[in-house]
C-alpha cells in the first residue's frame, strides 16, 4: 500500500492517533501524506512532536489531546506554541501518564481508567470534562476517571515489518505504538523496510514484534518515512532540518517556502530533497 | 576552570546531590544540567545504590560525565517510557524537574504563562507533573532566582504543591513530598507548620535580602541561616570529571 492509500479513508473532522513520542519515530510519512490529502478540523491524540506541529502550521488540526508538544531537542515546539497563542487551537492537556491510561482505557474498551494522577493539580481545572470516581472498596479514595481516548484511524512508524502487518521495533524504546492501534476503529503502519516474515522474526529479540497483523489494516514500506524525527536504529534526528522547521514559526515567507519544498510535494520528491 | 575553587554552580550541584541523601534504592530522574549533575554526584559518593538512566531508556551502572553516550558494559537495565510511567505510579522515584513559576507551598508551573484558554507563552504542557508530585518524592531546581520565577500564585498549577494537597485529604496526599528547591542562590524546604517555603541555606556570597527581594512571596526565614556547604576537595574532583566540559557552570546565574 502507498501512502496516500493508508490516508485515504482519512475525512474532516476526524481523530487521528499518531504514535511516537515527541520528535520520536513519528510517522512523518503519513503526516506528510495528510497535508496532501488536506483533511481539515482534525482531532490529533498524541505524544506530541512535530506530527501536532506541522498540522497546526497547515492550518488542518482544529483540537489536539497531549501530555506535551515538543522537539526534543528543542524543547517547545514553535508552531504548536504559535497556534495555542494565537487562540487558534482547541486543546485537551493531560499528565503523561493519564494519557497513557486514557490508551490503554480506550484498547480494553473501557470508559475509563482511575489514577492519582492529576488530583490536585490545574488538569482537572482545565478539562471540566474530566471526572473523579470514588473506589468501591473499603479505602474510599477518590481518583481521577481518566476517560478513553478512542479514535477513529491511527498511523504509526516501524523498523521493519512483513507484508501481512505484523511490525518490529529495533530502537530502544517501543514507546505507545501497539495501544495506538488498538485506541482505533483502523490502524495504519508505515515501515522502513518490509522484509519476509523469516527476516523479520530473525531480524531482533521476539519482544522487538510490538505490533501483530491483527492491530492494523494496511501497512507501506516508506523509507525515511520518520524523517526528520529520529528512527533508532535507523537514523538519527535530522536536527538541521528540524531548526529549519522551528525557524518558520517566526517568518510567514519561510514558512510557505519551507512547505512548498517539503510538503507539497510527494513523498519520493520529499526523500530526493531531504537526502544528503 | 580551576580544579581546586569551587565555583556557585558547584555549591549548586552539592545542594541538588544532597536531595538525594538517603533515597537508597530507587530511581533518580534528575532534569536538566546542574540537577543532572547533582544527582550523579550522590550516586557516585553516598547514594550508590540509586537507580540512573543515560537520560533515555538505559539503566546505567555507574554514572557517566554529562554529554558522554553509554557503551554496553556501562549498562544494568531497561527504563523505556512505559516502564518509567509503572516505576512513578509504584512510587519507588524521586523526580527533580524545573519550575518556570514556583509557589510558596510548592505548586509548580510548567505549562504555560498567562491564561491557559490562549496563554501569553505556551510552555511545555503540563508534562509528567501532576503525576509525579501525588506519586512520589519532588524537588525542584530553579537556576535563575528571581520574582517572576518564585511567585505568589503561579498561572496553572502543574506540580502540586503543599496547600493543594493538604485540600486532597490524608488519604488522597499520603505519597506527597516536596523535599526541597535549589536555586543558584539558596536551598529551600517546606518544613514549617504549615508547609511554607522556609529557606534553609544560602549559598556563600548571598545575602538574605538578596533572597527577598527576588522572591515573589514572604519566605519562613529560620533564625541563625546556614551557608550552603562548599564541595570538598574530593567532591570537587568527582564534579570537574563527571562535568569535564562545565556545562553546569554555563546554567547557573550568579
Amino acid at each position: 500500500m502507498t501512502v496516500e492509500e493508508a490516508v485515504a479513508e482519512v475525512t474532516d473532522g476526524m481523530t487521528i492517533g499518531i504514535g511516537g513520542w515527541g520528535s520520536r519515530r513519528k510517522p512523518m510519512a503519513l503526516v506528510r501524506a495528510l497535508v496532501r490529502r488536506g483533511v481539515r478540523d482534525l482531532t490529533v491524540v498524541s505524544y506530541g512532536g512535530p506530527d501536532i506541529g506541522i498540522l497546526c502550521a497547515t492550518g488542518q488540526l482544529k483540537k489536539a489531546v497531549y501530555g506535551f508538544v515538543s522537539l526534543d531537542s528543542i524543547p517547545l515546539e514553535p508552531h504548536f506554541r504559535k497556534a495555542r497563542q494565537n487562540g487558534a487551537l482547541e486543546a485537551v492537556e493531560l499528565d503523561e501518564g493519564m494519557f497513557l491510561l486514557g490508551l490503554r482505557a480506550a484498547a480494553q474498551r473501557l470508559p475509563f481508567l482511575p489514577t492519582r494522577a492529576g488530583l490536585g493539580s490545574d488538569v482537572l481545572k482545565i478539562n471540566p470534562h474530566l471526572k473523579t470516581v470514588k473506589s468501591p472498596y473499603e479505602d474510599g479514595e477518590e481518583l481521577v476517571a481518566v476517560p478513553a481516548l478512542n479514535v477513529d484511524v491511527a498511523f504509526i512508524h516501524m523498523n521493519r515489518a512483513d507484508a501481512s502487518g505484523n511490525g518490529q521495533t529495533l530502537g530502544r524504546d517501543p514507546y505507545f505504538d501497539n495501544l495506538f492501534c488498538m485506541a482505533a476503529k483502523k490502524a495504519y503502519m508505515s515501515c522502513e523496510k518490509i522484509v519476509s516474515t523469516d527476516e523479520l522474526v530473525n531480524g531482533g529479540p521476539l519482544q522487538s514484534l510490538l505490533i501483530n497483523r491483527m492491530m492494523v489494516s494496511g501497512v507501506v514500506e516508506a523509507p525515511g518515512g520518520a524523517h526528520f524525527t529520529e528512527c533508532h536504529p535507523d537514523y538519527p534526528r535530522d536536527e538541521k532540518l528540524q531548526r529549519e522547521y522551528a525557524a518558520t514559526a517566526k517568518d510567514e515567507n519561510a514558512w510557505k517556502a519551507f512547505r512548498a519544498k517539503y510538503l507539497d510535494v510527494t513523498e519520493a520528491d520529499y526523500q530526493n530533497a531531504v537526502s544528503p | 576552570m580551576s580544579r581546586d575553587e569551587a565555583t556557585r554552580a558547584d555549591v549548586c550541584a552539592l545542594a541538588i546531590a544532597e536531595c538525594f541523601r538517603g533515597d537508597g534504592e530507587i530511581m533518580v530522574s534528575a532534569m536538566g544540567t546542574s540537577p543532572s549533575l547533582g544527582a550523579r554526584l550522590a550516586k557516585s559518593t553516598f547514594e550508590p545504590d540509586l537507580l540512573m538512566t543515560d537520560g533515555f531508556n538505559l539503566l546505567l551502572r555507574k554514572p557517566l560525565p554529562l554529554g558522554v553516550a553509554p557503551s554496553d558494559h556501562d549498562v544494568e537495565g531497561w527504563m523505556p517510557f512505559g516502564t518509567v510511567f509503572e516505576t512513578l505510579w509504584w512510587g519507588r522515584r524521586h523526580v527533580m524537574m524545573g519550575a518556570s513559576q514556583i509557589d510558596r507551598f510548592g505548586n509548580q508551573n510548567i505549562a504555560c504563562i498567562g491564561r491557559w484558554e490562549q496563554p501569553k507563552a505556551q510552555l511545555l504542557g503540563v508534562r509528567g507533573a501532576p503525576g509525579n508530585t501525588i506519586n512520589h518524592v519532588t524537588s525542584y531546581w530553579v537556576p535563575n532566582h528571581n520574582a517572576r520565577a518564585l511567585v505568589a500564585k503561579v498561572d496553572m498549577v502543574s506540580g502540586v504543591g503543599y496547600d493543594r494537597a493538604a485540600a486532597l485529604g490524608p488519604e488522597t496526599s499520603r505519597f506527597h513530598e516536596i523535599r526541597r528547591v535549589v536555586s543558584n542562590l539558596g536551598v529551600f524546604d517546606f518544613n514549617t507548620p504549615d508547609h511554607r517555603m522556609r529557606v534553609v541555606s544560602l549559598h556563600p556570597g548571598v545575602e538574605l535580602q538578596q533572597v527577598i527581594d527576588n522572591t515573589g512571596f514572604e519566605l519562613a526565614v529560620p533564625d541563625g541561616l546556614d551557608t550552603t556547604p562548599v564541595p570538598t576537595p574530593e567532591q570537587l574532583g568527582i564534579l570537574r570529571e563527571l562535568d569535564p566540559q562545565g556545562y553546569a557552570q554555563k546554567e547557573v546565574a550568579t
